[in-house]
């Protein structure tokens, strides 16, 4: 509990800060243009700094894919394409799978110990339903806000609203993607912070992030459900930021501020946290590798030189016994 | 040691509820029964490796060089730059802890640090503390901790208890390899010459003779002729096995436990038959007379040290190709490693099998056939005579070895070959097999004796999955691919799951093969007697 503790208290002094900020006059500027645009600076740097400057520059030395399936050897016993790949195609089919469905995720099963005693492997499906209910959610939202960005609107935009609010539940419509993203961020922070074997595991750097998104989503969903919210004004702002000519319009109420930074603090902090799963997912060498080993050599560029032991020490230190026992002897 | 363990009710009897447990503060404690024994000196005196010296895991100063911290910190700096894997693991986890109850040493132990997630974090705080500057700004509150002698004490028992089998990273949604980070790791401690003797012992052996056990050239003979005599004393054929012979078409490699230990022994009596039965041209080597490699269990280099001598081999006896026998994380080590570190082998051919005609294309650069591949193509093309009620006395499962399974694919042809060769054959539950399979407990340089405890526990996933065929089914043997599978399995299911014997699928083969002019079999290869009709084996 402390470690959730801790990651509260300093959630709640960012919230504070940013809540206090919005509402001085004088910072709007700051954090409706300066902000945003230090935000996504830290996330490009970070991000390519990260992927191409650390993990792109060390090599790959071994292909070490983790093989779930068969592979493919003998002509007439089908191989899993996808599950143990074989070409690359299939390594595309892999990552696609795990990218846009977690594949491996899916497979989770809990294990419990039942009483004779005997283990069961049951349930552990909703890890994997909440993960997907977050993820998808998260990317239609961001999607759905390209609204605020073009202008006219871009097709897809208009689209995923209208999908998104099929149901027509309220007014404003109700989206979809808004309540599945509670309910899956909800379930990802209530299982680490009520298991206790999660919440064991879990660091102040796994419920700070949890919270800023929930933060995010709530202070969204505020404006578009509860709030009066001038969205013309935004979308001014939006389009000023992207085409590099930034204002902040008067009237945008201080909501849409808080919302903002937070956005603005969550893209700056995902380069130093575990939120670069998100591009490392396809640099693993368990995954993005094809298991030919056997067919095509794969390349250490450190392969260094080893002290062996050749067979012509091993027939010298056993010579004698060698000859002895008549097996043959390169130098009798 | 058997008088101190535990019944299996009371090893069952687990508690996965930590209680105010705190992974970052909470020290190792070196329980009887749950750890290995250091490596003895002259063992890394011999392989010139770091800081030999006598000590025990139980001291409390384990005469560490005075710079250790620096040799670890620059260890790890090296393995940074040289592993994209390292550093991407060290990265990306999010401790979702979809990984952690799927070791088999948390199952059957409950201590939160074998979780996968907690084993890679032992390393992780400490990548952390020196390599991030969130962990250098902020310490414990970013999962950072300092490295100190404790730390290094809990890396020791923590990675000495990982077994490399890879299950957790079937169902990471990264792909983490807490294999990988058990290994460097391992090379970690190497470092500083903290090492385990049941994996250096071997591989300071291996170095020498060739082979882990450390048979000599002459005592590796006698061990294959008098298995050999053993065989004619069954089915009253003679076999002369060749060794080191030159021009011979095929190199044989297989662990040494084949040529030494029972019930391994049983498999290379099958391996012998089949050659016998199609009149292969092949050669066993007293030079390269291992495949296994605990030199994975220790570091890259000792595995390409050992490793190298199987292609030298291959080149000097002059063979077109190399067929391998049942081995698991050999087989890890041929198929992920051997070209890459010692290859190409341009120097042999495209394996091709000499009575089918098949083309290995699926191996056309290692040039090295696994024998399950080898035998189901046989047995595809007609080319062996099989009996299978032979093998009537035997209700067969079969294991799956982590590194064929989850390292190569290998899965259905040694379902194939087992179909083959017996009748009854049933599956133990699908969470248990393929992919999804348990370890025996002891890979990975665990299946010592002083380890006993430890061993059980991590095999209890597997032993109650045996329980449940052999009461559903009356399954008595456990059949596999893996000469670790053969050492420690059958103290596992004595303990979880008495009555059901262990034994190689080439065991089962040489039963069922029928060879041309041999005595009527009234035993199997173990000299056990077969069932004369249907209604006795069900008895």
């Amino acid at each position: 509990m402390k470690r959730f503790l801790q990651a509260a208290m300093l959630f709640g002094v960012l919230l504070a800060g940013v809540v206090v900020a919005s509402q001085a006059q004088g910072l709007r500027s700051v954090l409706g243009t300066v902000l945003p645009y230090a935000a996504v600076a830290v996330l490009l740097v970070g991000v390519i700094y990260r992927v191409a400057g650390v993990w792109g520059r060390a090599p790959v030395p071994f292909r070490i894919p983790t093989s779930c399936g068969q592979q493919k050897a003998l002509s007439w016993i089908k191989p899993s394409k996808l599950d143990n790949p074989s070409t690359t195609l299939g390594v595309i089919g892999r990552m696609a799978l795990e990218v846009l469905v977690f594949r491996s995720l899916f497979r989770n099963v809990r294990t419990q110990l039942k009483p004779g005693p005997k283990l069961a492997y049951v349930g552990g499906w909703e890890l994997w339903a909440a993960a997907m209910a977050f993820h998808w959610s998260f990317l239609l939202i961001v999607l759905r806000h390209m609204r605020y960005f073009t202008e006219p609107v871009a097709g897809f935009a208009t689209m995923l609203a209208a999908l998104d609010g099929f149901f027509e539940i309220g007014v404003p419509t109700l989206y979809v993607t808004n309540v599945l993203i509670v309910a899956g961020l909800g379930y990802l922070l209530l299982r680490r912070v009520f298991d206790p074997q999660l919440r064991m595991i879990s660091l102040a750097a796994d419920f700070f992030p949890l919270l800023l998104l929930l933060s995010i989503v709530v202070t969204g969903g505020l404006m578009r459900y509860f709030g009066h919210t001038d969205v013309a004004s935004i979308k001014e702002l939006a389009i000023g930021l992207i085409t590099f000519h930034p204002v902040v319009p008067a009237g945008i109420g201080s909501l849409f501020f808080v919302h903002l930074t937070l956005v603005s603090v969550l893209l700056a902090y995902l380069p130093f946290s575990k939120l670069m799963h998100m591009p490392g997912v396809f640099l693993s060498p368990t995954r993005n590798l094809a298991n030919n080993n056997r067919a095509e050599r794969h390349v250490n560029p450190w392969n260094a030189p080893v002290k062996v032991h050749t067979y012509e020490e091993w027939e010298e230190e056993f010579h004698d016994k060698i000859e002895a026992c008549g097996l043959p002897l390169d130098k009798p | 040691m058997s008088e101190k363990l535990p019944k299996p009710e009371e090893l069952s009897t687990v508690d996965f509820r930590p209680v105010d447990y705190d992974w970052m503060t909470a020290k190792a404690t070196f329980r009887k029964g749950t750890y290995s024994y250091q490596a003895a000196p002259k063992n890394l005196k011999y392989l010139g490796l770091a800081n030999p010296r006598e000590w025990s895991p139980i001291d409390d100063d384990w005469k560490l060089p005075d710079n250790w911290k620096t040799i670890i910190l620059e260890g790890l700096r090296e393995r940074l730059d040289k592993f994209r894997s390292l550093g991407l693991f060290m990265d990306i986890c999010v401790r979702c802890g979809a990984c952690a109850d799927k070791c088999h040493f948390y199952i059957g132990s409950g201590d939160p640090k074998n979780m996968p997630v907690l084993r890679a974090e032992l390393l992780r705080s400490v990548y952390r503390r020196y390599f991030t500057t969130t962990g250098k700004m902020f310490g414990a509150l970013a999962g950072a901790r300092e490295l100190d002698v404790s730390l290094l004490k809990e890396w020791f028992y923590y990675f000495y208890q990982c077994t490399e089998c890879r299950r957790c990273s079937v169902y990471c949604p990264y792909g983490i390899d807490t294999a990988e980070i058990t290994m460097l790791g391992r090379e970690l401690l190497t470092l500083v010459g903290c090492n385990i003797n049941w994996v250096m012992e071997p591989v300071a052996n291996c170095f020498r003779t060739g082979n882990h056990l450390g048979i000599q050239p002459h005592a590796f003979k006698d061990n294959i002729e008098f298995v050999r005599d053993e065989l004619e004393e069954v089915t009253g054929i003679h076999i002369d096995p060749p060794i080191n012979k030159k021009g011979a078409e095929v190199l044989f490699v297989t662990p040494s436990a084949d040529v030494f230990a029972s019930p391994a022994i049983y498999t290379l009596m099958g391996y012998m038959l089949l050659f016998h039965h199609i009149g292969l041209d092949y050669t066993f080597s007293a030079y390269a007379s291992d495949g296994g490699n605990f030199g994975l269990f220790a570091s890259h280099e000792l595995m390409k040290r050992l490793n190298a001598k199987n292609y030298a081999e291959a080149k000097r006896l002059g063979v077109k190709w190399i067929l391998g026998g049942e081995c698991g994380h050999m087989w890890r080590v041929m198929h992920q490693y051997m070209a890459t570190m010692n290859g190409p082998a341009d120097f042999l051919e495209v394996p091709v099998s000499p009575v089918t005609g098949t083309r290995f294309e699926h191996a056309r650069s290692t040039k090295m056939v696994h024998i399950c591949e080898f035998t189901s193509d046989l047995i595809r093309h007609g080319k062996l005579k099989l009996d299978k009620s032979r093998n009537d006395h035997r209700v067969v499962t079969f294991h799956d070895s982590c590194n064929p399974a989850r390292s190569v694919g290998i899965l259905e042809e040694p379902r194939y070959v087992l179909r083959n060769v017996v009748n009854q054959f049933h599956e133990m539950p699908e969470n248990t097999i393929r992919e999804h399979t348990f370890c025996c407990g002891g890979g990975a340089g665990l299946g010592n004796d002083e380890n006993m405890e430890m061993r059980l526990r991590g095999g209890m996933p597997r032993g109650h999955a045996v329980r449940h065929v052999r009461d559903a089914h009356g399954v008595n043997l456990l059949a596999c691919i893996c000469a670790i599978d053969k050492a420690t399995l059958p103290a596992l299911v004595d303990y979880w799951s008495p009555g059901v014997d262990v034994g190689g699928v080439h065991e089962l083969v040489g039963n069922a093969l029928v060879m041309e002019g041999e005595n009527e079999r009234t035993t199997d290869l173990r000299g056990d007697p077969m069932a004369t009709s249907k209604g006795e084996s069900d008895a």
